[in-house]
């Protein structure tokens, strides 16, 4: 087990396409990921839907987390400090399947990703690490 | 004395708990995941569990950003289903065994597990998934549930060695438990998948069925897994799979396979599933 906690953080930056929700990221990303977490409730989604920069303006984040989520930029929101289960909230609130929103955090079209777990998934060959190219 | 007489784990996958509740699960795409639990369902009801310990993670349900334990007991005496955002799942209330519950937290405690104690709290497809994947649709649960929420989505997790050595401490638990009590546990989540960045949709039918290779007989290998290995192997929520550790470990020294079911895909992940007997 990996007891130094730099050599243990470091590793996840060598994962291609992945950003790990690390305690930085948690840090970045609390208002963020609250503002998220608040759409569980009806009355806040309803509120949401009747404006969306104004209920985001209630929050104590970054104009670009705010930009990120007009855009619904699902990277850009996990670079700011975004995690999925709490911006799964804003995609349920658009009427959106998880698997729908993973799509646009990769290079394929919906159909083009659904029909690539149909067909078992993305493969780990050289997908495991940017250094090793494995 | 309470017992701890199977383990079983599973993937809990929502769109399984839509799958249910829609009533879909003979469609093409879900029956042969449903089908892989037959077994199980036949085996649950000749079984009647009194408690399932039920080892799962909430996925930004009861607890939102603000309080992250690493692991959480629910001594309470009831739970509800979680509104994850379209409206809570429409399956049966939870019922809690408080005693059994808050003996297994004082244990804990005294064995060097910090454990943080829920009263109230309302729990998501986590734990509901399961349920359901296991007894169908009864108008009412057949057994009580301990949850055991683990922190699996904020890093550092527990290692793979923490979450076995908390299954063990809980056998020990269990069986300390004056009243004859036949307890499961369950470890949930899994197996391989992404859901997010640009390697969403990573699976690892290989890598997945040797974790599952590694919970059978009397091999502990498994602990030994660091975290770097489940995020390249597996995806990033793969890591889920550290809770499967928690019911191996509280199955003692060798296990018997009963059941055992794998299929890709159900949304974004890589189902899996299997009994285990302690030898």
């Amino acid at each position: 087990m990996t007891r130094d906690i730099h050599a243990y953080l470091a590793e996840f930056d060598d994962i291609p396409g992945t950003r790990v929700y690390t305690a930085a990221r948690a840090r970045r990303g609390y208002h963020l990921n609250q503002f998220a977490m608040s759409l569980m409730k009806p009355a806040n989604r309803d509120r949401w839907k009747a404006g969306e920069r104004a209920y985001l303006d209630e929050w104590p984040i970054s104009e670009e987390q705010k930009q990120a989520v007009l855009d619904r930029d699902y990277n850009r929101m996990l670079d700011l400090g975004g995690n999925i289960y709490f911006l799964s909230k804003i995609f349920s609130t658009d009427g959106i399947p998880f698997a729908e929103a993973c799509s646009t955090m990769t290079d394929m079209t919906f159909p083009e990703y659904r029909q690539m777990m149909l067909d078992g998934g993305r493969s780990p060959e050289g997908n495991r690490s940017i250094k090793g190219g494995n | 004395m309470a017992r701890i007489t199977a383990g079983v784990g599973s993937s809990h996958v929502p769109l399984l708990g839509v799958a249910v509740d829609q009533g879909k699960t003979g469609d093409d795409y879900f029956d042969p995941i449903f089908a892989g639990y037959d077994w199980t369902r036949a085996w649950e009801k000749a079984e009647k569990p009194d408690v399932v310990v039920l080892v799962y993670n909430d996925h930004a349900s009861a607890f939102d950003a603000n309080i992250i334990p690493t692991f959480a007991i629910g001594c309470g005496e009831r739970y509800k289903p979680a509104d994850e955002g379209w409206g809570p799942r429409p399956v049966p209330d939870i019922e809690g065994h408080a005693d059994l519950a808050w003996h297994i937290a004082q244990c804990l405690i005294l064995d060097d597990f910090d454990m943080t104690i829920i009263n109230e709290m309302d729990v998501d497809h986590g734990l509901t998934v399961p349920l359901s994947m296991m007894f169908g649709t009864p108008e009412k649960w057949p057994c009580k549930v301990v949850p055991l929420a683990v922190n699996v989505v904020t890093y550092p997790v527990p290692s793979g060695n923490r979450c076995w050595a908390l299954g063990e401490a809980i056998k020990r638990a269990v069986e300390s438990f004056p009243e004859d009590l036949n307890v499961q546990i369950w470890g949930t989540g899994g197996m391989s998948h992404q859901l997010q960045g640009p390697r969403a949709g990573l699976l690892n039918r290989e890598w997945d069925n040797r974790f599952m290779d590694l919970l059978v007989g009397d091999t502990q290998d498994a602990r030994a897994i660091p975290h770097i290995e489940y995020l390249r192997e597996t995806g990033s929520e793969g890591i889920e799979m550290v809770m499967w550790l928690i019911m191996r470990g509280a199955l003692g020294k060798t296990t018997r396979c009963l059941h055992r079911h794998y299929h890709i895909p159900c949304s974004n992940t890589a189902i899996g599933h299997l009994v285990l007997e302690p030898v």
